[in-house]
């Protein structure tokens, strides 16, 4: 049985950058996973992924519905029709701009079929202020080969942050 | 039912995530989807799943059973989130594992439900079973995110997973596709 979990690219920010791509990504694989690690914002607003075909949607056809407990409790919300893109990150406190750092992990199944919507499911962890869960989705029925990080409505990821994407083949 | 079919034929090469077998719903439909055979040379297993229910009454619920023991071994808890408000869910002496609420026929055609469910440790035998899971879907509007766990009062070794208890006698639809890996440890 072949290895089927492959680094397709990883990015260290070398410097504050405002958004993160990954583009001509193959339609070889079956699921993307995207890991970001030593996740920091020089604004603590919201962390999104726009995708797209050949380039990132930015119309209105993305929503989401998210859980998240921040140790006070533990509250649900979602939005509809934004073009911010599908929710990574903290929608409440933002994200962090210290020396706390948060995680995502980043799944989004059947990413290259031409049939379904594509959804998302992703986890997020920023320890100093909320631990997350979400379902997103791109109301597309268009593969994806292009996904891009960002902050909104401002701000970018520090330097240090790191973003690699996978690809899983299954059989 | 369809049965996945393990590709055992080829030689194990490097790596510690290797694919074990994949179903994929055809035309027909499935009422289930069963993974035989497992072989217990992995340290754990994951099933990444993309699914969809034909009920049109209202979501459906995707479920799992080990080895088909249907007896009431099984257990569950849940995290998750409406849009509206964060709730929990728990079984007990359960006939199956309850994994979360799936994309049914009574929203957009192209709306299907994803999880990562990982069965930790299940070729142990001094150990029940326990997984997690993260699932659910967003219908631009309505939608279902999930954190659960489960547990299978059985030290037996996991050798079959059928992924049914569709709620309301429906079936998974085309392009349900259920994906299953085996992680190794060093």
């Amino acid at each position: 049985m072949p290895t089927t979990y492959e680094p397709i690219a990883t990015t260290t920010l070398g410097s504050d950058t405002a958004t993160v791509s990954f583009s001509s990504i193959s339609g070889s694989y079956t699921d993307l996973v995207a890991v970001v690690g030593n996740i920091s914002a020089t604004v603590g607003n919201t962390m999104y992924c726009r995708v797209g075909n050949s380039s990132v949607d930015t119309g209105s056809n993305y929503s989401y519905t998210e859980i998240f407990g921040n140790g006070s409790g533990a509250s649900s919300t979602r939005a509809s029709n934004t073009s911010n893109g599908l929710l990574c990150g903290d929608t409440t406190v933002g994200m962090p701009t210290g020396t706390s750092y948060a995680t995502l992990i980043f799944n989004i199944q059947n990413y290259s079929n031409t049939t379904t919507y594509k959804t998302a499911i992703s986890r997020y962890s920023s320890p100093s202020t909320v631990v997350q869960a979400t379902a997103a989705l791109w109301r597309s029925t268009s593969a994806i080969n292009v996904i891009e990080f960002r902050i909104a409505p401002s701000g970018s990821f520090k330097s240090g942050s790191t973003f690699t994407l996978y690809g899983i083949k299954s059989a | 039912m369809i049965l996945g079919i393990l590709a055992s034929s080829q030689p194990a090469a490097a790596g510690d995530y290797e694919s074990i077998a994949t179903v994929t719903v055809g035309s027909g439909g499935a009422a289930s989807v069963e993974f035989t055979s497992i072989p217990s040379t992995y340290s754990h297993l994951q099933v990444r799943v993309l699914a969809r229910s034909d009920r049109s009454a209202g979501v459906d619920i995707v479920s799992l059973r080990m080895n088909n023991d249907t007896g009431g071994n099984y257990a569950d808890h849940l995290l998750y989130g409406d849009g509206s408000s964060a709730q929990t869910d728990v079984n007990t002496s359960a006939s199956k594992i309850n994994i979360q609420r799936l994309a049914s026929d009574n929203l957009s055609a192209s709306i299907f439900s994803g999880f990562v469910i990982d069965i930790l440790d299940y070729a142990n035998t001094n150990k029940y079973k326990t997984i997690r899971y993260l699932g659910g879907f967003d219908a631009n509007g309505s939608g279902r995110i999930g954190l659960g766990s489960g547990l299978w009062q059985s030290t037996s070794a996991i050798t079959s997973l059928k992924f049914q208890g569709l709620e309301y006698s429906s079936n998974y639809k085309e392009f349900t596709t259920f994906a299953l890996y085996g992680i190794k440890s060093a």
